[in-house]
């Protein structure tokens, strides 16, 4: 069985954004250090992770349906 | 000249004007406030206080109203936040506060206007470059607004003088460049009990959250405090004007309702953005 999921990488984590980001098939008990890890983002620029607006961690498994968004940590003032 | 001169001059100054919508009020011109500030011998804030409280409206807030009421204006005019930063940020958002009618700014800054502060810092200009940031705000503010009484700390907030800096303060707007310093406003305000606005922008990015003392605060943003970087993605992508600006509006916005003591803030969640497709998402934190 494959899940799908919509995945949305901010800010300097966008080039790491993968062509099917909006239908992105996973294996059922993929977390989201298993995404960071085959996409190659650096995994301290994981920093911030959500799914579905709500915020959880590296270890945290998807759901079929989930939207994860990761964003990278930022400075700027 | 006492106060009840004060209120016979306020009420021999104000006319009768109609808004937009038809509604009548009683306004105040600033060169009538001018004449009071000076005959009175009483300052802007003051002038701009007492006519609020007796129902006149000085006229430069009258695009306030009804968004604001009489009794919130007056409670932004008795107000007072500290701006910690006075760069992209601050220096947008202190213009803004100043504007809105926040009557006491205390700006900390311990920088000097750059080159690169050119792109996008309010304040930064081809006269001003080399010279303070908050002193440089602090003159432009008194153009804009003479009823707001700034404070300025031309100098980097430290453990050690950051009580002073935030000390009866209604709200802390972080507009500074560096986790380290974030931190030490953090300290600060949780010692003192004071709300803090906090917001960071990379390139097209930016994150705004409102953190009371008893919050997690930052480690929710950016993790382990202790071994957290110092900057983030801003070192690769920069800091694009509209960006700042838009991130230092919701700061704005945000430390309006803090002041008001309104619901619905950004306490608990974290509004990012990305204008490169046009996202905005807020968050839950917890």
């Amino acid at each position: 069985m494959t899940l799908h999921i919509t995945l949305k990488l901010f800010a300097t984590l966008r080039t790491y954004t993968p062509a099917d980001a909006d239908h992105y098939a996973i294996a059922p008990g993929t977390t989201v250090a298993d995404i960071v890890r085959d996409l190659n983002i650096p995994p301290k620029d994981a920093k911030l992770i959500f799914i579905n607006s709500i915020r959880k961690e590296l270890e945290t498994p998807l759901a079929d349906g989930d939207r994860l968004g990761i964003f990278p940590p930022v400075g700027g003032g | 000249m006492t106060t009840p001169d004060l209120m016979e001059g306020l009420a021999r100054a104000a006319v009768d004007r109609l808004r937009a919508d038809g509604t009548a009020y009683r306004s105040l011109s600033s060169v009538a406030e001018r004449q009071l500030v000076r005959q009175c011998n009483q300052s802007f804030r003051r002038v701009e206080l007492t006519a609020l409280d007796m129902g006149i409206v000085p006229e430069r807030y009258t695009r306030n109203m009804a968004t604001l009421s009489m009794a919130e204006q007056y409670r932004l005019l008795e107000a007072k936040a500290c701006v910690v930063g006075v760069g992209g940020l601050g220096g947008s958002v202190a213009e803004i506060l100043a504007r809105l009618g926040v009557g006491q700014l205390t700006l900390v800054d311990g920088d000097y206007f750059e080159d690169s502060n050119l792109n996008r810092q309010r304040f930064a200009d081809t006269t001003t470059l080399g010279k303070p940031k908050a002193a440089v705000a602090r003159k432009a503010i008194a153009a804009i607004n003479p009823a707001v009484e700034v404070t300025v700390w031309s100098e980097i907030m430290t453990a050690e003088n950051a009580a002073g800096m935030v000390a009866e303060t209604d709200v802390a707007i972080d507009c500074l460049d560096t986790l380290q310093a974030r931190i030490v406003l953090q300290g600060a305000c949780r010692r003192q009990k004071i709300p803090m606005v906090s917001a960071a922008v990379a390139g097209v990015s930016g994150q705004i959250t409102v953190i009371y003392p008893e919050d997690e605060g930052l480690s929710a943003l950016y993790g382990d405090l202790s071994t957290a970087a110092d900057r983030g993605a801003e070192l690769t992508l920069g800091n694009l004007p509209f960006s700042v600006n838009l991130l230092a509006c919701l700061e704005c916005s945000e430390a309006v309702k803090v002041i008001l003591k309104q619901a619905s803030t950004l306490r608990g969640q974290l509004m990012i953005f990305d204008l490169a497709d046009l996202t905005f998402e807020t968050v839950q934190l917890a």
